[in-house]
């Protein structure tokens, strides 16, 4: 996982839930991931994904990712390349998706205001910051008991690893 | 030390005589739930690079998102759901036209008090109606829970919510849900286990508690959970699976939020686009015109949900697209030996097999840009039901055929006054 991220900031408000980052008539259809990207935040800004670059950053208002479990809406994102989430908050079972598929979720009520759509940002995850020309925001490192499984690479990685099958 | 219902259950399942609200345990799931996701999970789990489940007995599979399949590539996704339950033996699979996952899983008796549910589904807080510890995860999760036998779980800090008093007559668990969430916000129990106290929640019938901790994932909530009772105990004699020991909070726990309603001042409600706390007294939109009702879903599709509906359309007609969906075969069943459903079909509404038809967009009901529906289900976000450029209004089963008959949102009591056959 990179220590830095660059990227441009996609700014969106609070309460954003799964139903428009990855609409629910795809889940059962789209099924690849690659293929998920083209449907990311389709209901929200149709613009998104023709346009996003890697290492651009979503940053969001409070409860990000609420609604379904549909982890689709984490792998939309990172498969358009998107570096890292930055929120006031995540939804729990979001939070946990992006975990498992080692996209960093990100909580900075000072980020998450201050930043607009556009603006250069470099993260810094190993020293817990996100700078930008508006300023320095700091946020909470993860806790240790995930740590793991980020650095693993995703959940998968991780559990094979703690089956013995090899990393 | 006094623990709440999650710290006292994820204790007792780490094997510790205590938890607190902040650790991380590492339990063994008594029950994991998928559905129509199955084939999915089994394509992740694959890339574990194990090939048996670790527990077959451990699994509940359905087919209920879009069951029957509407186009070929959900008929395969079927096929290969069914596949992965015989290679690996795995009893608890619910066939198309069963019902909707949390709603069969109750009356399978595999949602079982002082247990623990893990699901592939945002909505598995609705077995906390019976004592369960039941949470939602995502696919990948799943898949790893299938290998490995184990989840991780932080464990929570619990949100008391106490109903005082009763509800008035023609207020349901639906009104009090949404009027909570509304109070609350769509974050009010982020990461929370919600707990429902006081005798407006424990003096109501089962299918109208089923509503509340189902509703509590619009809150964010990590499970939900109404203490198990008589009630409880009664309908899972010759119906639970195994024996269970239901799990109680200890008077005096600690709680992060606690949260009072007084149940007399609950009317009726409705949540407004394009969010489940957009919610007003259903005098503030009555008079909205609506193309189509909805009456089914996990939160309302029970066989008690639909005679209320069939006592509203009883002698009229619907003026709308009126799609009646029970939540289970047998719901369904109930609800046909009871006349409802002639009841229903002589007053115009369309009867479509269990499942969750068009509560997410995939069948059976789908609007048309610039449609508005009124619901029984729990979302009603953008795009919900299959189409960006549509509304959803969520309310009581009764507002929901109430609607129907008019055209337009009204209160239950306007149709019910009306001359029959007016
Ligand atoms: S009825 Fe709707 S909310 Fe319930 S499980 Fe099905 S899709 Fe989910």
């Amino acid at each position: 996982m990179d220590t830095v991220i660059r990227g441009r900031v996609w700014k969106y408000g609070d309460n954003v839930n799964t139903d428009v980052i990855f609409p629910g008539k795809y889940t059962y259809t789209v099924r690849d991931r690659a293929d998920m990207g083209q449907h990311a935040l389709e209901d929200l800004d149709p613009s998104f994904a023709a346009e996003v670059r890697p290492g651009d950053v979503i940053v969001a208002g409070r409860n990000w990712g609420c609604g379904s479990s549909r982890e689709q809406a984490v792998v939309c994102l990172k498969m358009k390349g998107v570096g890292a989430i930055v929120a006031k908050s995540v939804s729990r079972i979001y939070y946990r998706n992006c975990i498992n598929e080692a996209l960093p979720a990100l909580t900075s009520a000072d980020a998450a205001e201050a930043l607009q759509r556009g603006d250069e940002v470099e993260i810094d995850l190993a020293r817990g910051e996100i700078r930008s020309a508006r300023g320095v925001f700091t946020f909470p490192p993860l806790p240790e008991a995930v740590l793991g499984i980020v650095e693993a690479g995703g959940l998968i990685e991780f559990t094979r690893r703690r089956l013995g099958l090899g990393g | 030390m006094k623990m709440t219902f999650a710290e006292k259950l994820l204790a007792r399942k780490a094997g510790r005589p205590s938890a607190v609200a902040g650790e991380i345990v590492e339990i063994r799931p008594d029950v994991a739930l998928t559905h129509d996701n199955t084939a999915a999970i089994y394509q992740t789990f694959k890339k574990i690079g194990v090939s048996r489940v670790f527990d077959p007995g451990m699994h509940a599979v359905t087919l209920d998102h879009a069951a029957p399949a509407p186009t070929t590539e959900h008929a395969q996704n079927h096929k290969e759901v069914r596949a992965f339950v015989q290679e690996q033996g795995i009893r608890d699979f619910f066939e198309v036209g069963r019902g909707i996952c949390h709603q069969v899983l109750v009356e399978e008796g595999l949602s079982l008090p002082g247990e623990f549910m893990v699901g592939a589904d945002s909505h598995t807080p609705h077995a906390g109606l019976m004592g369960c510890f039941a949470v939602g995860v995502g696919r990948t999760e799943m898949a790893a829970v299938w290998a490995t036998g184990q989840i991780w779980i932080r464990v929570p800090e619990s949100l008391r919510i106490t109903v005082n008093g009763r509800l008035q007559p023609g207020v349901t668990a639906k009104d009090l849900a949404l009027r909570v969430i509304g109070e609350l916000g769509a974050d009010g129990g982020d990461y929370m286990s919600v707990e429902w106290h006081g005798e407006g929640v424990l003096g109501l019938p089962l299918h109208e508690r089923a509503v509340l901790p189902n509703m509590m994932a619009e809150m964010g909530c990590k499970n939900s959970y109404i203490p198990p009772d008589d009630t409880v105990f009664k309908y899972l004699e010759g119906r639970a699976r195994r024996a269970y020991e239901p799990v109680h909070p200890d008077p005096g726990a600690r709680y992060a939020v606690s949260h009072d309603v007084d149940a007399v001042s609950v009317e009726p409600m409705v949540a407004k686009p394009h969010t489940v706390d957009n919610v007003v007294p259903l005098s503030e939109v009555e008079g909205t015109k609506i193309d189509q009702a909805f009456l089914g879903t996990c939160t309302n599709g029970r066989s008690e949900d639909i005679a209320i509906a069939a006592e509203v359309v009883r002698g009229h007609r619907v003026a709308v697209r009126f799609i009646v969906i029970p939540a289970s075969s047998e719901e369904y069943l109930k609800a046909l030996r009871a006349g409802h459903v002639l009841a229903l079909i002589e007053a115009g509404a369309i009867f479509e097999s269990p499942g969750c038809g068009p509560c997410m967009g995939n069948h059976l009901g789908v609007p048309a840009p610039g449609e508005v529906t009124i619901s029984s289900a729990n979302r009603n976000f953008r795009g919900r039901m299959g189409t960006r450029e549509s509304d959803i209004y969520l309310a009581s089963p009764a507002v929901v055929a109430a609607s129907a008959v008019a055209g337009r949102i009204v209160h239950p009591r306007e149709i019910l006054a009306r001359a029959k056959g007016a």
